[in-house]
């Protein structure tokens, strides 16, 4: 057995790397991910991605940020200092509107810039986790998990196949930190 | 994705006839005979002005979704946008029904106004020799008088009407033509249309609407009207395009673009509320008598349930319905809330209209509903005239290769 842990497909077209993702599963070889430059539609459906959860994140966040709002001005005005505004109720709703709505934003926002940051760790000082730096520039690449696919001379013929014009067998999973 | 590897036929047209035209038409015959009867027949101790009240309502409304269509077009040219190239025929029809709508508004409001049964409030000879304690003085009253305001009607109305006829007639001339000179022309055009429009509309929706209780002001009351047309607009386009799916037409819209039209309508609720609310705020929070007059004939037990009933549609059914991806993406989910909308934007200038006009005498009865189905079959017979005049899709249009590859 090898010490590949990761073989990668380098494509220049995205095309042809949609014709080698189709090859692939064809020949059930299961694919790890695939890396483009670029955003490419329909690319989750073939992948069979389930959808990004963040917006119940959001949900979640946002209705969080109505109630800290809410009972922060119950708190200030209306139980520990009730205050005569304009000659208005201690307890009056409209005001509150503005306030729950702005920290709702807030919240749905900033949760949801954390709750992407944390799930693709984002954080400061760390060297972000790549598989191979030219797919942030002009290579469309698919990895495959060798380990889980122990046949890689298959998969370099599927590869070479569909079109790819570098194939990587990788002995580590991430080549950024180097 | 090459080029033309589709199957649509695009020369398709829509056949205008059976039940859509029947139904239209008797729901046509019900508005005379309610109006008729709202003028003749009607028990009602102030019938006259509670038809009037009716016809201004829906004859505003009517001219709103017109222009809404007319606004939509322009939008889209001027954002250069490709997803919608493929439905543009629907608004176009809108804007082609505008001109109609906007003489039927004008000659409601000008009837109203030479008979006294609408904008009591302000016409001079009604409160001759009471001037000062009811009557509009000062520059009020040269803003608001009879003439300046006809002509403001028809000024507004005719460039409205001129520019959503010259942008169908450019994506009409583009099927012939071919080429970009249309395309590039309907850019320019727009570009003009919304500038005019975004000025004219606050004061138009002050006339047509605000001055029938003259004495209170509120300069948020135009963005609040243009939230209103706008989401009533974008409903009736919508369910438009869905009940021409339905029928076996438009193949080449699909879920993505009734997921637009559903975000765009989710959005522009919200902007609505954001609005209604912006402007009860204020007068709630300053607590001025001449502007609080408003709310306070609206918080009367006779109006109060109204008044809730109203925020809940419009606000908090289409926010907590059409959240979801799934929902904006379900054909039934959304013609639900279209036509829940559209009943809420009916409900929404009810509550404008009829505190400055019938007061406590208001109801609802045959001469509403019958004035609503009358108008709402006006809109559908003419508008659907001119979308069969034409096919349904832009051929020419520079982006339909985008609008049938749309995917989001």
């Amino acid at each position: 057995m090898s010490n590949t842990k990761y073989i990668l497909g380098h494509f220049e077209d995205p095309d042809d790397m949609m014709h080698g993702i189709e090859k692939l599963q064809e020949n059930n070889v299961k694919i790890y991910d695939v890396y483009t430059p670029m955003p490419i539609h329909g690319i989750e459906d073939k992948l069979g991605y389930k959808r990004s959860r963040l917006p119940i994140a959001a949900f979640c966040f946002g209705i969080t940020g109505t109630l800290v709002g809410f009972s922060m001005i119950y708190y200030m005005l209306v139980y520990d200092w009730p205050m005569n505004i304009g000659g208005k109720p201690p307890f009056a709703m409209p005001d509150f509107v503005p306030i729950c709505f702005e920290l709702t934003i807030l919240f749905a926002s900033y949760g949801m810039m954390f709750t992407f940051f944390y799930a693709n760790h984002f954080f400061p000082g760390r060297a972000p986790r790549v598989m191979d730096l030219r797919a942030t520039n002009d290579r469309f690449i698919i990895a495959i998990d060798a380990q889980a696919n122990p046949y890689p001379d298959k998969i370099n013929s599927l590869l070479n196949e569909a079109g790819a014009i570098e194939i990587l067998h990788n002995e580590r999973k991430y080549v950024s930190y180097e | 994705m090459g080029n033309h590897n589709h199957t649509h036929n695009f020369s398709q047209q829509f056949e205008f006839a059976g039940k859509a035209k029947s139904w239209s038409l008797i729901a046509i015959v019900i508005g005379v005979i309610a109006i008729a009867y709202g003028f003749l027949l009607d028990p009602h101790e102030e019938h006259a002005q509670r038809t009037f009240a009716n016809l201004l309502l829906m004859g505003y409304y009517f001219t709103c979704v017109c222009a809404a269509g007319a606004f939509f077009l322009a939008l889209q040219f001027v954002a250069q946008a490709g997803w919608s190239a493929g439905l543009l025929r629907v608004p176009q029809a809108f804007a082609r029904v505008l001109p109609i709508a906007a003489v039927v508004l004008v000659v409601i409001v000008a009837a109203g106004l030479l008979t006294h049964n609408l904008y009591e409030q302000w016409h001079p000879s009604h409160h001759e020799g009471a001037e000062g304690e009811h009557g509009i003085t000062g520059s009020k009253a040269t803003f608001l008088s009879v003439p300046f305001f006809l002509v403001r009607q028809v000024v507004f109305l005719g460039i409205y009407s001129i520019f959503a006829v010259l942008l169908a007639r450019f994506s009409s001339n583009e099927d012939t033509e071919g080429g970009l000179s249309n395309y590039n022309k309907s850019f320019k055009y727009s570009a003009i249309f919304l500038v005019i429009f975004g000025f004219t509309t606050p004061i138009w929706s002050f006339d047509t609407i605000m001055s029938l209780e003259a004495h209170w002001f509120s300069t948020m009351f135009g963005w609040y009207n243009f939230a209103a047309m706008w989401v009533s607009g974008l409903c009736a386009i919508t369910l438009t395009v869905i009940l021409l799916k339905k029928s076996g037409y438009l193949s080449w819209v699909n879920q993505n673009h009734l997921h637009d039209l559903g975000k765009f309508i989710f959005a522009f609720s919200i902007f609505w509320t954001y609005v209604w609310f912006a402007q009860f705020l204020l007068i709630w929070y300053a607590n001025m008598p001449e502007e609080t007059v408003y709310f306070y004939k609206r918080w009367e037990p006779s109006y109060k349930p109204w008044f809730w009933l109203n925020i809940v549609i419009n606000f908090l059914s289409p926010v907590l319905i059409l959240m979801t991806r799934d929902a904006k993406r379900q054909t039934a989910v959304l013609t639900f809330v279209c036509i829940l909308l559209l009943c809420g934007h009916w409900l929404d200038y009810y509550m404008m209209i009829m505190p400055g006009t019938m007061e406590e005498h208001h109801t609802f009865g045959i001469t509403e509903i019958g004035i609503a189905l009358g108008f709402a079959g006006l809109f559908a017979y003419l508008m659907l005239t001119r979308l069969a005049e034409r096919p349904l899709v832009a051929k020419n249009h520079p982006f339909l290769e985008e609008s049938l590859h749309h995917h989001i």
